[in-house]
């Protein structure tokens, strides 16, 4: 049984939540949002996790995670709005061990 | 006024496979889709990425599911009313109904099945000044190619770092007097061969290539005449008679959140135990669109929503008349056309 990690995720409304995330299910950021439903349904994660729409980005608020962007999801961060130095997209962040303590923002809908 | 059976309302998989189970029960289709082709999502946003989870295809590309959905349900003669969106809808006393898209155009159909996927797309359009005065009207911006013939030789700037800005480019290369694509990277994500092919395009001197830039501003009184282009920080104008700029799409529910439907988390309410009707006598909810306990937003869940779908659409057209279910393997399938498919008979032989 692998450990699940802790997440802090502020949500559009700058309400900030702790929520625990299974690390043996290849699930992602985007998922993790969708699936205690911090965003209502249909305005993250529209492409399926693809990092081609950027409803799922997110301000990476601590150093848990690298700011290294693939090139993926580098070519969507260039096209979307309120882009800022510390922008990720959820989907393309897999939720690992490494992950705990991870503090984040849903930035606002494109 | 276009009249039909069932009036669907998204040309997505599901949309499209519902033309193909209605067509076995006698019904005829007609279908709205704001988006100039049929195809959704995955003629939209990834035709050329692989599915692995449709039944009996180990791997598909989604731009290939389309091609061969459009092929399965050719012989049923199904309608198509592109890019347009459904707006309105009226129900009339004989039950019924009546659904306007937001160019005019009317359909009436005796029941409308919504397979809307995510919604409406809707173009992302840059932030720039008066762009809302030059979009209107044929004044010279658009968001859509919708018919390639309006840009013959003409000079066409297109903005976009996509597939979509990628291929467009491509094809209109051939059509337009001139194609500029602007975009603000050197780097371009697409399919390889796209990438490559626009390369081509550029060494032969028929894509004229503009990076990393971005357009600024747009000039011209009563339509375009040029746009400002913004190249590292100095700026060029570039005389266009069309600018098109290719930011990808974002889906919005649109004016079908307006029909009195229930609506669950930005998706429809549906009798999922019975037939997957909404809360209005007549409308179905079908594919991604809907949602009831334990809603999967799966191809292969559409496909079977969109065959109970017809069944009660059958029932609701032909009270009372006896039907039972047939394998196409063992009756075949009669077009609309006039053509027949039909399983192989076997021979009776003796083997010497």
């Amino acid at each position: 049984m692998s450990q699940d990690v802790t997440i802090f995720i502020t949500d559009r409304n700058g309400v900030r939540h702790e929520v625990l995330a299974p690390t043996d299910m290849n699930m992602n950021i985007m998922e993790l949002i969708r699936s205690y439903e911090l965003a209502e349904e249909g305005t993250v994660g529209v492409c399926g996790g693809m990092a081609m729409c950027a409803s799922c980005q997110c301000y990476v608020l601590n150093d848990v995670v690298s700011l290294e962007r693939n090139p993926d999801e580098e070519a969507m961060l260039w096209e979307a709005y309120h882009v800022k130095d510390n922008s990720r997209l959820g989907c393309q962040i897999p939720i690992t061990e490494d992950l705990e303590g991870l503090e984040i923002e849903i930035a606002p809908e494109q | 006024m276009i009249q039909t059976d069932i009036l669907i309302i998204g040309a997505g998989p599901t949309g499209l496979f519902a033309v193909f189970e209605a067509g076995l029960l006698q019904l005829k289709c007609h279908i709205i889709d704001a988006l100039p082709q049929p195809g959704g999502q995955l003629a939209e946003l990834y035709p050329k990425k692989p599915i692995f989870d449709i039944p009996g295809y180990p791997s598909v590309l989604a731009g290939d599911l389309v091609t061969n959905l459009m092929e399965q349900i050719k012989q049923f003669q199904p309608g198509f009313t592109l890019g347009e969106t459904a707006e309105t809808i009226e129900k009339l006393e004989d039950g019924t109904f009546i659904v306007t898209t937001n160019e005019g155009t009317k359909h009436q159909a005796k029941a409308v099945a919504i397979a809307g996927g995510l919604g409406t797309f809707e173009p992302r359009k840059p932030i720039l000044k008066d762009i809302e005065f030059y979009e209107k009207e044929d004044r010279g911006v658009d968001y859509f190619v919708k018919d390639p013939e309006k840009y013959r030789g003409k000079n066409i700037v297109i903005a976009g770092g996509g597939d979509s800005a990628l291929d467009w480019s491509i094809f209109l290369s051939n059509v337009a007097n001139s194609v500029t694509l602007v975009h603000r990277r050197n780097e371009f994500r697409g399919a390889l061969d796209s990438v490559e092919k626009v390369q081509e395009l550029k060494n032969a001197g028929k894509i004229k290539l503009v990076t990393p830039a971005e357009v600024v501003g747009f000039n011209g009184s009563e339509r375009i005449t040029a746009v400002d282009i913004e190249v590292n920080g100095a700026r060029m104008k570039a005389e266009c008679d069309y600018f098109i700029p290719l930011f990808g799409l974002t889906p919005k529910l649109g004016p079908i959140a307006n029909w009195g439907l229930e609506i669950e988390k930005n998706a429809i309410k549906v009798n999922n135990a019975l037939d997957y009707q909404t809360n209005i006598d007549g409308i179905y909810a079908i594919g991604d669109v809907n949602i009831y306990p334990g809603k999967l937003k799966l191809i292969l869940c559409g496909f079977h929503e969109a065959t109970l779908m017809c069944q009660s659409v059958y029932n609701r057209i032909n009270p009372g008349k006896r039907y039972v279910l047939k394998y196409t393997t063992v009756s075949g399938v009669d077009g609309f056309d006039g053509t027949r498919k039909e399983a192989e008979k076997a021979v009776v032989k003796s083997i010497d």
